[in-house]
C-alpha cells in the first residue's frame, strides 16, 4: 500500500480539529491534583454519587434493552406508514438538548404532567425527586443509541439464517430468541454499552426531571457540577473518572460504532 | 459596617448628581460611554438587572448591556476561569469576598440590594403552610437550594434559627429553578428570595418568614478586575447605586441597600 502524501490544507485544519478536542482533556489532566485523587475518589459524597450513578446507568440499559430491542426489530422489519416519523420521534433526545428533555419528562410524568398526574390520583406513584425518575431521565437520553445500533444491526444480518430455522419447524419467538439475538449480539453490545455510557453522563434531562438530592438523585454528573463551586480539584478528579470511562468505551467499539454500521 | 456602606452609597449618589445636574440617568461624561458591558449577576436579580440594564442603555446610547445569571457560586467559578465579566452583582458578601480576595475585583464592593426570604408555595396555598415548622411536615414537598448557593444557605440559617429541622427532596442549583418546580406543581414548597415570588406573578404565592427568624441577604456589587470597559462598567455600577436605579429595584421588591 503507497502512502499518499496528505495536502497541507488537510492536515492544517485536521490538526486544529483535534488539539480543538484534545487540548481541554489535557487541561484537565494537568490541572488535576493527582496527590488527593483518592482523598477525592473515596470522600462519602463521591462514592455515594458514583454508587447511584452505576445502579441508575445499569438500570437505564436494562429497561432500554427491554423496550429499544423490539422498537428496533419493528423498525427494521415491519413496514408501515410513518415509520420514519416514528423513528425519528424516538431517537430525537440524541439530538435535543437534554434540559428540554426534562422539560418534556415533567410535562408527561410530574406530578401534574399528562399521566403523572393520573398515576399519582390513582396509585400515589410519582417519580420526580426519586432514584426512578433519575433512571427515566436517563433512559430518555440514552435508548435512542441502543435502538439505532440493534437496527443497523437488524438490517445488516443476514436472513437466511431465520429463514431456515423457520422453514425447519422452529416457532417465531425461537427463531427470535435462538437465531436473531446471537446474529445480532455484537450490535445488542455495542449499543447496549454506548447507552450505559451515555446514561452515564446524563445531566441536564436529570437534574431537571429527578432534581438533585445526595444519594438519591445526584448522580456523579450532578455531584461534578456542585462540587465545581466548592471543591474544584475534587470536581476535575471526579470529571477526568467519566471522562476514562468514556474514552475506554469509545476505544473498545472504534468497529462496532464506525465500522460495521 | 452599616453606616460604612450607608455612607459610601451617599457619597456614590452625591457624586452621580453633583455632576449631572440632579439627574442620575444623564451621562456624566464628556465622552459618551460605548461598549459592551457583561454584567455577571445572580439568578435572583434577573428581571430587575434586565430592567435597570434597558433604562441604563435607554440613557447611554452607545452601551450594550450583556447579562449572564446564574447561581452566585458559579459565576464566581466562571469569572475565575477567565469569563469577559466587566461587573459582578453577588447574592452575598461571602462570595463577593472570595473573589475579591482571589484578586479578581477592582475598586471597593457596594451592597446595592437587600433582600428577605420568603417561602414559595403554589397559587391558594394548597397544603395550608404558614409557617417554616410547616414545612416538616408530612405530605409537604420541600426543595431548596443547594447550601453552596447563597439562598440555600439563608434557608438554612432561617430554619435553624427557627427551630425546624426538615429534608429536602431536592437541592437546586438556583432560586429561579425552584420557583418553576414549584409552579410545576412538582414540589409542595420551597424557601427563596421575596423578589422571586413577586417575579413570578400570580404563578406561585408567598408565605412571608417573620423578622426574628428571617435572613436579609445582602448584594454586593463590584467592577471586575479583568474589565476592558471600566468606565461603562463603572458608569453601570453607579446607576445601580443612583436613586433611579433604587427605585427601579424596588419596584421588583428589593429592600434599599441600606
Amino acid at each position: 500500500m503507497r502512502q499518499e502524501r496528505v495536502p497541507i490544507v488537510i492536515v492544517v485544519p485536521a490538526a486544529i480539529g483535534a488539539a480543538f478536542f484534545i487540548v481541554p482533556l489535557v487541561g484537565l489532566v494537568v490541572r488535576s491534583p493527582w496527590g488527593d485523587a483518592i482523598t477525592a475518589l473515596t470522600a462519602p459524597e463521591t462514592l455515594e454519587a458514583l454508587k447511584l450513578s452505576v445502579i441508575a446507568s445499569l438500570s437505564a440499559t436494562g429497561v432500554a434493552l427491554v423496550l429499544g430491542v423490539p422498537l428496533a426489530w419493528v423498525y427494521a422489519r415491519v413496514a408501515f406508514p410513518g415509520r420514519d416519523l416514528l423513528r425519528a420521534l424516538t431517537t430525537l433526545p440524541m439530538v435535543l438538548p437534554p434540559v428540554v428533555g426534562g422539560i418534556a419528562l415533567l410535562l408527561a410524568f410530574g406530578r401534574r404532567g399528562l399521566l403523572g398526574a393520573w398515576l399519582n390520583s390513582t396509585f400515589g406513584i410519582t417519580f420526580p425527586f426519586t432514584t426512578v425518575g433519575v433512571v427515566m431521565a436517563e433512559t430518555f437520553v440514552a435508548m435512542p443509541f441502543l435502538i439505532l445500533t440493534v437496527e443497523a444491526g437488524l438490517r445488516s444480518m443476514d436472513r437466511r439464517y431465520e429463514e431456515a430455522a423457520r422453514a425447519l419447524g422452529a416457532g417465531r419467538w425461537r427463531v427470535f430468541t435462538r437465531v436473531t439475538l446471537p446474529l445480532i449480539g455484537p450490535s445488542l453490545f455495542a449499543g447496549s454499552v454506548l447507552c450505559w455510557a451515555r446514561a452515564l453522563g446524563e445531566f441536564g434531562a436529570t437534574i431537571t426531571f429527578a432534581g438533585n438530592f445526595p444519594g438519591v438523585t445526584q448522580t456523579m454528573p450532578l455531584a461534578v457540577y456542585l462540587l465545581l463551586e466548592t471543591n474544584q480539584e475534587a470536581s476535575f478528579i471526579l470529571s477526568l473518572v467519566l471522562l476514562l470511562v468514556s474514552l475506554v468505551v469509545l476505544v473498545g467499539l472504534k468497529d462496532r460504532w464506525l465500522g460495521s454500521a | 459596617m452599616r453606616d460604612r456602606i450607608a455612607l459610601l452609597v451617599a457619597a456614590v449618589l452625591l457624586a452621580a448628581c453633583g455632576s449631572s445636574g440632579g439627574n442620575a440617568s444623564t451621562p456624566r461624561s464628556a465622552t459618551p460611554l460605548s461598549g459592551t458591558v457583561s454584567v455577571f449577576a445572580a439568578a435572583s436579580l434577573t428581571d430587575a438587572f434586565n430592567a435597570v440594564g434597558a433604562s441604563f442603555q435607554r440613557a447611554n446610547s452607545g452601551v450594550t448591556m450583556k447579562f449572564n445569571f446564574a447561581g452566585t457560586p458559579t459565576l464566581v467559578t466562571q469569572i475565575e476561569q477567565g469569563a469577559p465579566a466587566d461587573v459582578f452583582a453577588s447574592a452575598d458578601t461571602t462570595n463577593m469576598d472570595k473573589l475579591k480576595g482571589d484578586g479578581f475585583t477592582t475598586g471597593t464592593s457596594q451592597v446595592f440590594a437587600r433582600n428577605k426570604l420568603e417561602i414559595v408555595v403554589a397559587p391558594g396555598n394548597p397544603k395550608g403552610i404558614t409557617t417554616l415548622a410547616d414545612l416538616a411536615k408530612s405530605g409537604v414537598i420541600y426543595i431548596t437550594e443547594a447550601p453552596t448557593v447563597p439562598a440555600g444557605k439563608y434557608a438554612l440559617q432561617a430554619l435553624k434559627m427557627a427551630g425546624v429541622t426538615v429534608t429536602p427532596k431536592s437541592l437546586e442549583t438556583d432560586v429561579k429553578s425552584v420557583v418553576s418546580k414549584i409552579e410545576l406543581g412538582e414540589a409542595d414548597a420551597g424557601i427563596v428570595y421575596s423578589t422571586d415570588v413577586t417575579a413570578a406573578g400570580g404563578k406561585v404565592a408567598g408565605v412571608p418568614i417573620p423578622d426574628a427568624d428571617n435572613v436579609i441577604a445582602q448584594y454586593p456589587i463590584a467592577a471586575v478586575k479583568a474589565t476592558t470597559n471600566a468606565a461603562a462598567a463603572n458608569a453601570f455600577i453607579a446607576y445601580v447605586l443612583s436613586a433611579a436605579g433604587q427605585a427601579k429595584l424596588q419596584s421588583f421588591g428589593f429592600l434599599s441597600a441600606s
